[in-house]
């Protein structure tokens, strides 16, 4: 029982860091403010939420179990609220988000 | 009434699942009585409304959010799998769309939700408008589709008539 939950826990820690570090790497090569931050946005759910679960797994039925729960609850609150004042701020600043590269043939995009 | 009883309570669970104290009844007697104190404070300040404390939605909300967890889920994997292609296939595009919820908590539940699916990020909201920005065209679609939005004015109900538009 405890390696079937070790092996659980495991796999959601694992999957949440690769999550977190594909999320980094949408960071760097996407090419724009608004683009990048649904790179963010990946290391907010899918990253954080493993990486916590996993952590609820190898915490069983504790408090910490409950403490992790109320992180994962509030993350999941204030993320989207702060990706949203970011977005507005950018907007309301004048960055213009750059739309479909295929149409107006922008020579930004950072192909490696 | 039901929000200051409800406060009262998850403040209550919460103290005690914090804490972890559950056999000195000094303690618990100040738990409870620190709950009932901010209970109070809130109710004298009118703070308590149901937008801060969106109890009514109740059962309905245990439909919603398994749901938008599968679509979050999918988005990611979408999303993800995307950025390490090295050919990066995304075509990033802004769109309008009609939020549908009656009250200000829907329509702000509405948008949290885009923006929570990775691949799209509300970036305005007024008057029940939405500006969203899509990473790809099929995420845009996703959200004309609607079938978010329906979801959302579901868990809304009719509930919610009843709890006032704040301007």
């Amino acid at each position: 029982m405890a390696l079937i939950a070790d092996i659980v826990s495991w796999i959601c820690l694992i999957a949440g860091s690769l999550f977190a570090l594909i999320g980094a790497i949408g960071i760097i090569r996407l090419p724009d403010v608004f683009t990048r931050m649904h790179g963010a946005g990946i290391i907010d759910t899918m990253g954080a939420g493993l990486i916590l679960v996993g952590l609820m797994v190898q915490a069983g039925l504790t408090m910490v179990t409950v403490k992790l729960l109320l992180i994962l609850l509030f993350l999941m609150l204030t993320s989207p609220t702060t990706t949203h004042a970011l977005a507005r701020a950018a907007l309301n600043g004048g960055v213009k988000p750059l739309l479909d590269k295929k149409n107006d043939g922008e020579d930004e995009p950072s192909k490696t | 009434m039901l929000h200051r009883l409800s406060l009262g309570l998850v403040l209550c669970i919460l103290w005690l699942l914090l804490s972890g104290y559950f056999s000195s009844a000094l303690l618990l007697g100040l738990g409870l009585a620190s709950a009932a104190a901010v209970v109070f404070i809130a109710h004298r300040m009118d703070v308590i409304d149901h937008e801060g404390h969106p109890v009514h939605l109740g059962w309905r909300a245990t439909i919603y959010l398994p749901w938008l967890l599968g679509e979050i889920v999918k988005a990611n994997i979408d999303v993800a799998w995307r950025i390490i292609q090295p050919s990066m296939p995304i075509r990033p595009n802004m769109l309008r769309v009609k939020a549908s919820q009656k009250s200000e908590l829907g329509n702000v539940i509405y948008a949290n939700s885009i923006t929570l699916t990775p691949g799209t990020v509300t970036v305005e909201l007024e008057d029940g408008l939405l500006g969203v920005h899509a990473i790809t065209a099929e995420a845009a679609e996703e959200v004309l589709s609607g079938e978010m939005d329906r979801r959302v004015t579901a868990m809304e109900g009719h509930v919610e008539t009843a709890g006032k538009k704040v301007e």
